[in-house]
């Protein structure tokens, strides 16, 4: 993990603006070392099963034979890396399942980023894998509490714009970040994801440690994009609740250009 | 020629009889009425006689006008619930994902006004459709009446008016949208603050009189609500009831055709007509703003949050009105000046102040630029075609060409998160497309504009093609051309025929029915004196830039059948 971003709340008006971000990259690098010391010792206390499986657990077996399958030719035999893709030793159960879950893994074109997609991996397999990778190096392991439901939503959704808003959008919808690179849209995560993301920070995601946003906000925050996701738009269509660009799309499109139809149509008629 | 033009009732005005029923003897009834008690049926009677012509491009102010209404209407309804207040206040209504949280009186109304006040929600969106509609159709109203000059004498007048309403309106939407103190509202008010902070010395004095104080201050939603609700809709009012009587006592413009001259008006009388028809458009106006707002979602403020100077969202954009200043922030590369103990911010000056300033003024004042460009000080009832006059069409769409980039500046992240693009890459090519398509966009227009002119020449000249080929004596094969009919012929040749340049005689007469010659070009009349000065010499050269002169048409092909 080598992209650890503060979440402070950022102040000015363009999320992620590269210059500015770099010198927080560099005043926050403290910071990440005390929160990786953080992490690495929660996640061993949270994840026994990971950190105290043995090498010749069948799990184990099993998921290092799907690593040299379908991994290793990027990330290396023993999941050391290469040229071609980081080093997994560390990263932990929770990046794996969120990897493979989400489909990212394994990757294929390289553009900026890798998008969601069909996962290819089945559940006992992305299970195998992450606990093949969580042998090798304590990390994050696959959150057990996702008991969302009983947070507090609105907590949450504050949480929610303090810290994910800026590059996901005020509803989740995603946005552009700088260099070809965007938030994604977060309809399709699952709570399980979603909890992943944030203690693992895939890509220009920050990592946000327990001790930034502790296990209870994320439950929260969770709550707040799984309610406004499943919440229906009271005042209509949702125009992708993407702001006020599609809304112009349909004042100009629908309302100006239905109405000079309209006038065309009064005036052939004169 | 005077600016009032000949009674409308002396020229072909068209009524149908059929519509002269019951109705319009009550109508004649009532005014007999008023007339009795007022002595001002005269009035009434030559307004009821009132021609409007039939074009379709003259109903795009209505849109306008009707939608102003419709604003008028629903804010009413939305200030009997709204609470122009910035005091903290702990949510508690029933929109469950917002309950418990902090928020300003401001917000938490909109909220009420949203989930808890009986068609609240359906009004607020009604507000809010009509004011995109309302802006929009000003702006689209405006281009019929530059592309087809109808802002000449003696209309020039109500073109100063009309910019200034677009202005207005500008500001109107503006300080409306600010008024929920929603996140992305907030997000813009804060730019505005800076935008105002950046003018050089003053700047700080206006922000500390508008915002009482720093951002976001205590005072800013009550003094734009006074201004949403009072202060611009009063100036509007007042501005729209002089455009109309000013539109009312000049008459319509209309497009030159058969039977039109500069004296007259053709079309349809205010009563039955035309009552009926505007009318119906009114009514048109109010189902399609009522169906956007039934079926299209806008301004959910309640996905926003609360507006908290910690928290930003990714594509947090203005409505579209304001799009083209936030492009030109985005757009514009980071300079700064430090002079002693002051920063300049040009990054902010120019593309929040003197662009714009730069761009209303020049809209404002282009009738007096191209009436003292062009030195046509002759009155105009009849409209230009947008391709008769290429130079002022070319500068139109290079003027809308340069506006459209600044509104995609403002949308580059949506730009670059919907197509996948680099951010920079599109912020890039967005400041070149600035600078390059302007010029080529005037070109191609202009171009184009002469193509059609030489494409209309060649209609009058030879007529329409048959596909007939023909062989003559000589050996030599033709097309057969048929004449065009004699109408439309006659339209044509009007529409040809009437040369802008004319400086101040008037129209050029065509007999018609013989559409074969085009007016003389008869050109300058004026004695020609030697250019002092430079802004005299500026001037001589633009005329030359403006006069682009007529494009021959070849004739190449024999005429059998003349
Ligand atoms: C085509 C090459 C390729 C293949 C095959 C591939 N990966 Fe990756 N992987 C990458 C690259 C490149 C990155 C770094 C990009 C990023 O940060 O998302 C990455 C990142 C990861 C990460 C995140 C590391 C971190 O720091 O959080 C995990 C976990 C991962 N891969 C797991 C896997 C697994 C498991 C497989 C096999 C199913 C796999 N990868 C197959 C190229 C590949
Ligand atoms: C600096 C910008 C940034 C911030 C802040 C941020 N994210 Fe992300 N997020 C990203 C990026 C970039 C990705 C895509 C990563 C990838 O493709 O590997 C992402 C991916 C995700 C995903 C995966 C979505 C999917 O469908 O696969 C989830 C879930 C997510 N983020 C949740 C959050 C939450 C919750 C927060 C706030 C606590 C947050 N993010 C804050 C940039 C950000
Ligand atoms: C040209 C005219 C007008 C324009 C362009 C305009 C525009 C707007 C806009 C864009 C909003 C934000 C609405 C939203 O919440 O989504 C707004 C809010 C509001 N407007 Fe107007 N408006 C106009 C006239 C008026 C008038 C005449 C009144 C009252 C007499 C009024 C009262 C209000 C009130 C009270 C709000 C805040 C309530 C709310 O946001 O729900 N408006 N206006």
């Amino acid at each position: 993990m080598t992209k650890v971003e503060p979440v402070t709340p950022v102040e000015s008006a363009e999320p992620a603006r590269a210059g500015r971000s770099r010198r927080r990259r560099i005043a926050s690098l403290g910071v990440l070392v005390a929160a990786l010391g953080t992490i690495a010792t929660l996640y061993a206390g949270l994840a026994p099963a990971a950190s105290s499986a043995s090498n010749n657990d069948p799990a184990i077996q099993a998921g290092r034979q799907l690593f040299l399958q379908g991994c290793s030719t990027c990330h290396g035999l023993n999941a050391e890396g290469g040229a071609r893709a980081p080093s997994l030793i560390g990263v932990g159960a929770a990046a794996v399942d969120f990897q493979v879950g989400t489909g990212r893994m394994p990757a294929q074109a390289h553009g900026p980023e890798m998008p969601r997609k069909r996962p290819v991996y089945d559940e006992t397999q992305i299970q195998e894998l992450a606990t093949y990778v969580a042998s090798l190096g304590a990390g994050p392991a696959i959150p057990t509490n996702l008991d969302y439901q009983s947070a507090d939503v609105a907590y949450g959704g504050a949480l929610f714009r303090t810290n994910c808003a800026q590059c996901h959008n005020f509803a989740g919808s995603g946005g552009a970040l700088t260099y070809g690179k965007y938030a994604p849209s977060l309809s399709d995560a699952t709570p399980r994801q979603i909890y992943e993301a944030m203690i693992t920070g895939p890509e220009n995601m920050p990592v946000f440690g327990d001790k930034q946003i502790t296990p209870p906000e994320k439950l929260a925050i969770i709550d707040y994009v799984k309610t406004i996701k499943a919440e229906p738009n009271p005042g209509g269509a949702g125009l992708g609740r993407v702001g006020p660009v599609t809304e112009t799309a349909v004042s100009w499109l629908v309302g100006i250009g239905g109405l000079v139809i309209i006038t065309m149509w009064i005036g052939s008629k004169a | 020629m005077s600016a009032k033009k000949a009674d409308a009732n002396g020229g072909a005005a068209l009524t149908r009889p059929e519509n002269q029923g019951a109705a319009e003897k009550a109508t004649r009834g009532t005014l007999k009425y008023v007339d009795d008690q007022f002595g001002s049926a005269s009035f009434l009677k030559r307004s009821m006689d009132k021609v409007f012509p039939d074009h379709w491009s003259f109903m795009l102010g209505e849109i306008a006008l009707y939608s102003f209404v419709i604003l008028l209407l629903s804010g009413v309804y939305l200030t009997l619930f709204f609470h122009a207040s910035q005091n903290v206040v702990q949510y508690n209504g029933s929109y469950q994902p917002l309950r418990g949280v902090q928020m300003t009186e401001a917000y938490a109304s909109t909220l009420h006004i949203s989930f808890d006040v009986r068609g609240g929600l359906l009004m607020r969106q009604i507000h809010h459709w009509a004011a995109l509609i309302f802006v929009t159709s000003i702006v689209v109203h405006m281009f019929r009446v530059f592309f087809t000059g109808a802002f000449r004498k003696p209309r020039t007048i109500n073109w100063h008016i009309g910019t200034i309403l677009m202005i207005l309106g500008i500001l109107e939407g503006f300080a409306g949208y600010s008024l929920p103190d929603d996140l992305l509202s907030g997000t813009g008010l804060r730019i505005a603050y800076s935008v105002a902070e950046s003018i050089p010395v003053v700047g700080t004095y206006v922000c500390y009189f508008l915002f009482g104080g720093n951002y976001p201050g205590q005072d800013i939603i009550s003094r734009l609500f006074i201004i949403h609700v009072l202060l611009v809709p009063g100036i509007l009012l007042a501005l729209i009831s002089a455009h109309m009587m000013i539109l009312w006592h000049q008459k319509h413009t209309d497009f030159p055709g058969p039977g039109k001259t500069e004296d007259n008006v053709i079309g349809t009388k205010f009563y039955p007509g035309f009552f009926l028809k505007t009318n119906g458009f009114l009514f048109m106006v109010f189902g399609m703003i009522t169906a956007l707002a039934a079926f299209a979602q806008i301004n959910p403020v309640w996905l926003y949050g609360p507006y908290n100077a910690g928290q930003v969202s990714a594509g947090s954009q203005p409505d579209w009105y304001i799009l083209f200043l936030e492009g030109s922030l985005r757009m514009m590369p980071n300079w700064e000046t430090h002079i002693w103990h002051h920063t300049i911010s040009w990054n902010i000056l120019i593309p929040g102040v003197i662009l714009p300033g730069i761009m209303f003024n020049l809209l404002a004042l282009y009738p007096n630029i191209e009436a003292w460009v062009t030195k046509d000080k002759a009155y105009h009832n009849l409209l230009d075609r947008p391709r008769d006059v290429p130079v002022r069409t070319g500068l139109g769409v290079m003027s809308l060409t340069f506006y459209m980039v600044l509104v995609a500046g403002g949308a580059n992240d949506i730009l670059a998160s919907t197509f996948h693009w680099s951010l920079q890459a599109t912020t890039w090519v967005l400041r070149v497309l600035l600078i390059a398509l302007p010029p080529i966009a005037f070109k191609v227009t202009k171009r184009f504009c002469l193509g059609l002119q030489h494409h209309d020449e060649a209609l009058l000249h030879h007529g329409v093609e048959t596909g007939i080929i023909r062989r003559l004596p000589s050996g030599a094969y033709i097309e057969v051309e048929e004449p065009l009919p004699a109408k439309k012929a006659e339209t044509l040749a009007k529409q040809i025929g009437y040369d802008p340049h004319h400086h101040g005689d008037g129209h050029a007469a065509i007999a018609a029915g013989d559409g074969h010659e085009p007016a003389p070009a008869d050109g300058h009349t004026q004695t020609v004196t030697r250019p002092v000065g430079v802004l005299a010499k500026a001037r001589t050269k633009l005329e030359d830039f403006w006069d682009e002169p007529r494009e021959p048409v070849p004739d190449t092909q024999p005429h059998p059948e003349n």
